[in-house]
């Protein structure tokens, strides 16, 4: 079964991304990778929260916070405190450095190819992991959705991009992210308001995570504790993580969003140091609106799974659905909610009668009665199944799917954008082909663009077929925080900082990032060998550390770096004084 | 921007690293420190029926970022014009 809402929706938001990309065609190199330094922040914000937020912060985040509580709470703030990193530490400095991507400032900085080269290399690892999962999400919401092939979906996903990048640059894809954006947080929200009014009372799901029960003077968090410790669940405002863990994996979320490249190019977009700073509060702004609903998403779905699926009892798909729910509430029981069974369709939930008794029962791992548990669901299936479990009218269930694709398309486009520009600026122009001509950069960054997205659409084809698309995400955290974030930081707020320094920084801390995630997830690696109990997911955030120590190490060894260079580091740190400093600047003249 | 006083980068820069260290002090408060060095013991206040450690892990941490950028952005245009920084 096709919803024609889905088709619609899905029909009319692609047809606007192409108009704009159709609209927002790039004439120049600055146009194709900085949209011409002249977005408004708060478009650029809208844009960069819409970059941000991909498949999984607005598919996946509010189910995992509903099955982990208050574990749920590393991804809340590992991945909006890193904003305040952005606009205070790096975005308004690399700004007024005023180049296009973000080894171009590594390259220039140390004045070094080879520091360039392994700039270029972290970031295509750090884009090419991320962007696997977002092409995944594309086909599931096709083939799911749509009665779409699952290969077929990510072709038309492919198809898509393809055109607003390869033909827009920066510029198409700025534009298309805003109307991306508005689809994305209107398919959130309002599903949501819905929920928190059945669930509290209360319209705002702000107040509703803080409020009571609805009905009742119970405060609804406590409410939710009692439930899912009395099935057997970890109380849901605790974890059975440690603290050290929660910590270190919180940090190395923060560190790691600071150093995305695909985040900080889009702070080279606007117009100056100032507008940098306030588009990064614009963009926090953009993404707050959905991450405070996200926990309270989380706490009313589990809150509603427990309530209406538990105990339930289950209706056949042979069965006449109306026919027998009416025949078991009149028998006092508690029929299988309708949204239960058109979404069963999807495989996102499982139902396995152990115990032949023919009614659900929902159990934790330490269930008091013993009873095993009989139902699994996907941590997907929250936020898709909000707008039927609200009983909201189907024109808004249809938007839902449209709203995931807007929140993977507008990911994959970004990291699109860096891959492209690594291969076409770094290594072509500033590296290897210095005497290209602007038209054959344009050219070639097309190029490499729509190689990008052959490339991107083969790994989620190819990478859904291993089982570990969802644990690569942990590395492009863990690079960027350990590798990146700590030499643009350094190359920034200490001048002594150097190319020696800053090569051993990035290499020390790809490499024991890299090995450590390697060997845990992949190598037979057991969690009682974890460094200081802290598992892959944070570890970036412990080599961060060490990275930047030897870096520092290193620099103090080596001679210091050339005076231009510490000159230019001295205009990026004040607005209005970035002049132009021969090697520093790689025969080329600042973009301002 | 009108710059009517006489330009003083190092001032504005001093000026800079204070406001950036006082503000990173308050991010990692509310977020490491209320929402998971001090969580159990704030849990044990509330607001309104949340337990407060807790909300500030869930929610309040986010406002007081966004705050924090605000802040920031106030005052960096306040020294911009104080030190004659053009913005």
């Amino acid at each position: 079964m096709v919803d024609p809402w889905t088709i619609f929706w899905v029909v009319l938001t692609f047809g606007i991304y192409i108009g704009i990309a159709i609209w927002a065609k790039a004439g120049s190199t600055e146009e194709f990778y900085v949209a011409g330094h002249d977005v408004h922040p708060t478009v650029n914000g809208m844009a960069t929260a819409a970059d941000w937020m991909s498949a999984a912060s607005f598919l996946s985040m509010a189910g995992l916070i509903a099955f982990l509580g208050y574990g749920g709470s590393v991804y809340l703030m590992g991945w909006t405190g890193g904003y305040v990193l952005l606009a205070l530490l790096l975005a308004p400095y690399l700004r007024e450095f005023g180049k296009f991507t973000v080894p171009d400032f590594v390259g220039d900085r140390y004045y070094s190819k080879v520091a360039r080269v392994i700039a270029v290399v972290c970031a295509l690892f750090v884009s090419f992991t991320y962007i696997a999962g977002q092409m995944k999400g594309v086909g599931v919401a096709f083939s799911g959705f749509l009665g779409v092939p699952f290969n077929v979906g990510i072709l038309i996903g492919m198809a898509i991009v393809f055109v607003y990048a390869v033909m827009g640059g920066m510029k198409g894809i700025t534009y298309t992210q805003v109307a991306q954006y508005v689809v994305l947080i209107f398919a959130y929200t309002v599903p949501a308001i819905f929920i928190s009014l059945t669930i509290t009372g209360n319209p705002i799901p702000q107040l509703g995570f803080i409020g009571n029960a609805a009905g009742t003077d119970v405060g609804m968090l406590e409410q939710l504790n009692k439930v899912v410790t009395d099935l057997g669940f970890t109380e849901y405002t605790s974890t059975t993580k440690s603290k050290m863990d929660v910590f270190c994996i919180t940090a190395a979320l923060m560190f790691g969003t600071a150093g995305l490249p695909h985040v900080i190019i889009r702070f080279f977009t606007v117009s100056s140091a100032q507008a940098a700073r306030k588009s990064a509060g614009w963009a926090l702004m953009f993404i707050a609106l959905l991450y405070t609903v996200a926990p309270a998403v989380g706490a009313f779905a589990r809150m509603n799974f427990v309530d209406t699926v538990n105990e339930a009892t289950y209706i056949q798909d042979s069965e006449n659905y109306e026919e027998r729910a009416a025949q078991i509430l009149a028998d006092g029981g508690k029929p299988v909610p309708e949204w239960y069974k058109s979404w069963e369709k999807t495989g996102l939930l499982k139902y396995d009668d152990l115990n032949g008794d023919g009614v659900m029962q929902y159990r934790g791992p330490a269930a008091p009665d013993g009873i095993a548990n009989e139902v699994v669901p996907n941590r997907d299936i929250f936020v898709l199944a909000n707008p039927q479990i609200a009983k909201l009218p189907g024109w808004v269930v249809g938007l839902v799917v449209a709203g995931g694709l807007a929140a993977a398309l507008s990911t994959a486009a970004g990291l699109l954008m860096v891959i492209s520009s690594a291969v076409s600026h770094d290594l072509l122009k500033r590296t290897f082909k210095p005497d290209m001509t602007e038209k054959q950069e344009m050219f070639a960054a097309r190029v490499a663009a729509a190689a990008a997205v052959v490339c991107a659409g083969l790994l989620g084809i190819f990478a859904t077929q291993l089982p570990f698309v969802a644990q690569v995400v942990a590395f492009a955290f863990g690079l960027a925080a350990a590798s990146l974030f700590p030499v643009i930081f350094l190359g920034i707020f200490w001048k002594r900082m150097n190319k020696e320094g800053a090569i051993s920084t990035m290499t020390v801390g790809l490499v024991t990032t890299f090995s450590y995630i390697y060997y845990f997830k992949f190598g037979g690696g057991t969690s009682d060998q974890w460094f200081l109990g802290v598992s892959p997911e944070g570890i970036g955030f412990v080599f961060m550390w060490l990275s930047t120590a030897i870096g520092i190490g290193v620099s103090l060894v080596t001679p210091e770096p050339p005076q231009e260079i510490q000159d230019l580091v001295q205009d990026i740190r004040i607005p209005g004084q970035r002049t132009s400093h021969g090697m520093a600047e790689g025969g080329m003249t600042p973009a301002e | 921007m009108a710059t009517t006083n006489k330009q003083d980068p190092e001032g504005y820069w001093k000026a800079t690293i204070k406001l950036t260290i006082s503000l990173l002090v308050i991010w990692f408060l509310v977020s490491y420190g209320a929402g998971i060095l001090f969580r159990e013991a704030l849990d044990n206040l509330s607001i309104g029926s949340a337990p407060l450690g807790f909300w500030f892990a869930q929610n309040g941490s986010i406002y007081v970022f966004l705050a924090l950028i605000v802040i920031y952005c106030r005052k960096m245009t306040q020294y911009e014009k104080k030190f004659g920084i053009k913005g």
